[in-house]
């Protein structure tokens, strides 16, 4: 294209119109950078501050520090419950695309059931947390370990991680006492203070673990770490480390406890032992147990339906929660309240021919607890042999003598329904009748029959192992309260609550003499031999011949069924769970007790027979430590 | 015609480099040392944005070498010879625009990218904003400077072909670059003041009826997120919020190069491409975003200066064009970052990293240097 040169220039009075436009845009131009300065200036030097905190939130983020929990030893400085680590592949649970392939892919290198397949499905399902690691096979041996060390880079998306993992080295001796740790779910992230709980994964479910989570627990930590906007972790910016859990010790004395629990054997039942002096509960024993390890690993449904719905209930803790019939080892109480009341002496004697009490103007019998056609009644009897020897129709008379509530008043003293134990987790207060309380519950006063049965610790009267110990202990005393309690000492003071329960100091009533009657009384049930069968104490012949120190003892047996007016009681007739309770309370030695103890064998039968044995195993026990402690 | 200085051989090495340039490569010494500053500045922000990345500093450092030579060549070339070139220019920039629709590369929502067999990977539109200038500096010369209605009717449609093309990839931030851009030109070569006044009313009245009948609903949301970024703080507020956190707490002198955190963590999307500035800003603060604010100005003023005092209309017309444009990006640019305009994907010229554009916008300098020569020089072949 040939182009004429003289084309490309501006005609002359168009120059000053574009000097004069340029000068303008460059004008427009210098507005519009003053403008973009402002909005600098406004974000860089005015909002600074604002954007700072922003930019800091953004890419800070911290993250609570799980703290260790606090150990529990025995009295002996035996360990119950303590910290383990082990080492598990994990995956974070919002990670996993693929089940099947994740498996797929692990099992190259490492065994995996198909068991702890269905687990790892089951876990997965549970996050609660997002960001939540998510344990894919828990516990690797050495050996797993070095094999999945060696092939790490194959699998980015599985981490190996540090668990802390609660431990029981007792197992089922000690679940009813120390209780258990589970994982926390989502219930419980809804209760408990979030802040506190960011970074655990257990919390206490039963027993001390429950009763003394908040300071077995120990306070989170938190470090501030630099995170990406993939939250991917850079650098640690801040870190206040945890503060562990406070460790204690407990009462419980694991030798004695292993004792009560061989003594009890398959049986079902509870032993309750306490020493007098402090209150502290040396062994607590629950028959049937369970592993309490099991809980801490998380157990699948099934597993955890079959143990819940045993017949025998082990999760169920019989010593704490586990209420009975206290049978005939209300009769001491029953006779201070008697004494108090001034309705009986100790010479005051009922007339007892046949074994069988009437009420005036009624045709009821009641009978004693071992008559039949051929023994016929105990005769005299007074107070002292109305213990001893365990008559029914001594405590009838009384029966027509004390009002219900009176003796409730009374035996409310004792901690009967009502909790007093300082620490144990969940008890129940178990039950003592009163007119008030019948006209509540079914509408009906109280009837004269009633006070029959409650007069021999039948019918609605109901206590925990843990309560009739606690009323061995107040005999062991003479009347002087010690509350039950578990904890001995721990790494920091622990306030105990020791006004728990509407108790006296004392027990107000009885007489020093009254006390050392009744003790003397509740001695002759263990030792008064050959006097004759209607004259040794009511558990001599199955406990008391042999024994080579003192104790104090008082048998029950406590109905579980109500068997029919003139019918006999043939045990063998009766399904297991209907057979009686047996019962037995005792503390040693007479004089300066260490020890009072209960016992309960469910359906066992007779409580000298059943009962007693069991108790002066724990005693035993007590005693022989008692020896090898004074000969160190 | 003068006959070039002659200087002895011997001696006067600086002197006779001097005259080279003036007369040979025809460089500006001011806006060259300018562009260089620029370009040294980004490269130290880019290594820094793209998590010190050696290699990728090379690519780049060769990238500005070939940009810098291609201004070179850009400039030693006469207006003669671009004002022959200029039609097929624009046809081939055209006709790429049309390939591109074709055949392009998706990013980010726009087919915008080509990338053809023994070519680097580039955006046809980037060459718009000098074959526009160009174009419309021709039409121009070819009308001897006339803007009659049926002229404006023209250079509507010669800068509005292409810009329709680019709208349709769709890339509306260079479209509304180069729409702006063709109304400065206009305006520098004495577009009426009653057009003028008719424009702006007509964006008054216009607006609204865009807004209700034009936009779709994601067109408004993106503009009213830019007023409340916190609506939608995952979505099409993510961009605005964290580019702001990244300049508000660079606060004065900014947090150091290399320790931003916004951008070394990736919260701020787009950091070492639309939104380098936040990167400047976050790690160097305040005062260096104005000074590089001020260099763009400078870069501005002096070509357009340049463009002016040429002594041929075409190029006074095509250079002040060039410069407008090239100002108008980066006012884009930084408005879009500040928060001011909406998320539109304007790149900061010379300082975003982006393929091939700082060869063009280099290559355009040279444009302006060459055009801006005076008479001697107008078709030294």
């Amino acid at each position: 294209m040939k182009v004429d040169r003289s084309l490309l220039f501006l005609p002359k009075e168009l120059v000053e119109t574009l000097q004069n436009r340029s000068m303008l845009i460059v004008a427009v131009g210098v507005l519009l950078v003053f403008g973009l300065g402002l909005r600098l200036f406004q974000l860089q030097i005015l909002d600074h501050e604002r954007y700072e905190n922003r930019s800091r939130e953004n890419r800070s983020v911290t993250q609570p520090l799980e703290p260790a929990r606090g150990l529990i030893f025995d009295r002996n400085g035996e360990v119950l419950a303590l910290n383990r680590q082990i080492q598990s592949l994990s995956v974070i649970g919002e990670d996993v695309d693929d089940v099947d392939a994740l498996l797929e892919r692990l099992r190259e290198i490492i065994e995996f059931s198909s068991a702890e397949e269905t687990e790892f499905r089951l876990r997965l399902d549970r996050v609660v947390r997002p960001g939540d690691s998510v344990i894919l096979k828990r516990h690797l041996s050495d050996d797993e370990l070095a094999i999945f060390a060696v092939n790490r880079y194959q699998y980015p998306d599985i981490l190996v991680t540090t668990e802390t993992l609660r431990d029981y080295p007792m197992g089922h001796l000690m679940s009813h006492v120390v209780g258990s740790v589970r994982q926390i779910t989502i219930e419980d992230l809804r209760r408990l203070d979030e802040d506190r709980y960011g970074a655990t994964k257990y919390v206490g479910r039963r027993g001390i673990e429950k009763f003394y989570e908040d300071v077995l627990h120990g306070q989170v930590g938190n470090r501030t770490v630099e995170v990406n906007v993939h939250g991917r972790v850079m650098k640690e910016l801040d870190r206040e480390p945890p503060q562990r859990g406070v460790t204690m010790t407990l009462h419980i004395d694991s030798q004695l406890q292993r004792v009560a629990d061989e003594a009890l054997g398959d049986r079902r039942g509870a032993v309750v032992a306490i020493d007098p002096e402090t209150g502290g509960i040396l062994a607590l024993v629950s028959k049937p147990t369970y592993n309490p390890n099991d809980f801490v690993m998380g157990m699948s449904d099934e597993a955890f339906a079959s143990l819940s719905n045993r017949r025998d209930t082990p999760l169920f803790n019989r010593a704490t929660q586990g209420t009975y019939s206290p049978g005939s080892t209300f009769k001491p109480v029953i006779g201070l309240a008697a004494l108090s009341l001034g309705v009986t002496d100790w010479e005051y004697e009922i007339d007892d021919p046949r074994g069988e009490f009437r009420l005036p103007n009624s045709s009821r019998v009641y009978r004693d607890w071992n008559w039949n056609p051929r023994t016929g009644g105990q005769q005299q009897v007074d107070l002292y042999r109305a213990i001893y020897r365990s008559s029914n129709i001594y405590f009838y008379d009384m029966s027509t003598k004390i009002e219900v509530d009176e003796l409730a008043e009374f035996a409310s003293q004792f901690g009967y329904g009502q909790n007093t134990a300082i620490d144990v987790t969940d008890p129940d207060p178990g039950l003592v009748p009163t007119s008030e309380w019948k006209r509540q519950t079914r509408n009906e006063r109280w009837y004269p029959g009633d006070n029959i049965n409650l007069f021999i610790g039948q019918g609605d009267m109901v206590a925990t192992p843990l309560q009739l110990a606690t009323v061995a202990t107040l005999f062991a005393n003479r009347g002087k309260w010690v509350r039950p309690r578990l904890l001995m000492s721990s790494a920091v003071p622990i306030e105990m609550d020791e006004s728990i329960g509407d108790t006296p100091e004392r027990v107000q009533g009885p007489t020093e003499e009254d006390w050392e009657l009744m003790i003397d009384a509740l001695r002759a049930v263990v030792h008064r031999g050959h006097q004759g069968y209607l004259q040794n104490g009511i558990a001599w012949a199955e406990i008391g011949m042999d024994i080579p120190y003192e104790m104090a003892g008082k048998s029950g047996t406590a109905q579980v069924v109500e068997i029919p007016q003139g019918e006999e009681y043939d045990e063998t007739l009766l399904d297991e769970y209907q057979r009686k309770h047996a019962l037995f309370i005792a503390f040693t030695p007479v004089q300066n007790p260490t020890i009072a103890v209960s016992v309960v064998v469910e359906n066992g039968g007779g409580g000298s027979k059943v009962a007693g044995p069991v108790a002066r195993a724990v005693l035993d026990a007590h005693m022989r430590q008692r020896v090898e402690l004074a000969r160190d | 015609m003068t006959e070039p200085l002659h200087i002895p051989r011997s001696g006067r090495v600086f002197e006779r480099a001097l005259n080279f340039t003036r007369e040979k490569i025809r460089v500006d010494p001011l806006l060259t040392f300018l562009l260089v500053v620029v370009v040294a500045f980004g490269l130290v922000v880019l290594y820094s944005s793209l998590g010190k990345d050696d290699s990728a500093l090379t690519g780049l450092l060769v990238k500005y070498l070939i940009g810098f030579g291609a201004m070179a060549v850009a400039a030693s070339l006469t207006p003669m010879f671009y004002f022959r070139l200029t039609p097929l220019v624009y046809t081939a920039v055209i006709g790429l625009l049309v390939v591109v629709l074709v055949i392009g590369e998706s990013a980010k929502g726009s087919q915008s990218w080509l990338d053809l067999p023994g070519l680097p990977r580039f955006q046809p539109s980037e060459l718009l904003k000098v074959s526009i200038p160009l174009m419309i500096g021709w039409y121009l010369c070819l009308r001897r400077f006339q803007l009659k209605t049926l002229d404006l009717l023209a250079i509507c449609f010669i800068a509005g072909l292409p810009i329709f093309l680019v709208f349709l990839q769709p890339d509306y931030g260079t479209a509304m670059v180069l729409v702006l851009g063709t109304l400065g030109i206009l305006f520098c070569v004495g577009l009426k003041w009653r057009w003028v006044f008719a424009l702006l009313g007509l964006v008054v009245i216009a607006a609204p009826i865009i807004w209700n009948f034009v936009f779709y609903d994601y067109h408004r949301t993106r503009i009213l997120t830019l007023f409340n970024p916190d609506l939608d703080p995952q979505g099409a507020g993510w961009n605005i919020i964290q580019s702001r956190t990244a300049i508000g707490s660079g606060g004065m002198t900014g947090k150091g190069l290399f320790e931003g955190t916004q951008s070394q963590l990736d919260f701020l999307p787009e950091a070492h491409t639309d939104f380098i500035l936040a990167v400047v800003g976050e790690e160097l603060g305040f005062v260096c975003c104005v000074l590089l604010l001020l260099c763009y100005s400078l870069i501005s003023i002096r070509s357009l200066n340049l463009s002016i005092r040429s002594s041929n209309g075409f190029g006074q017309v095509v250079g002040a064009g060039i410069a407008i444009i090239f100002f108008l990006y980066v006012v884009v640019n930084f408005a879009m970052v500040l928060g001011l305009l909406p998320v539109i994907g304007v790149p900061l010229p010379l300082v975003s990293w982006g393929g091939s554009s700082a060869i063009t916008v280099l290559g355009s300098f040279g444009v302006i240097m060459a055009l801006s020569t005076q008479k001697q020089w107008m078709d030294k072949e």
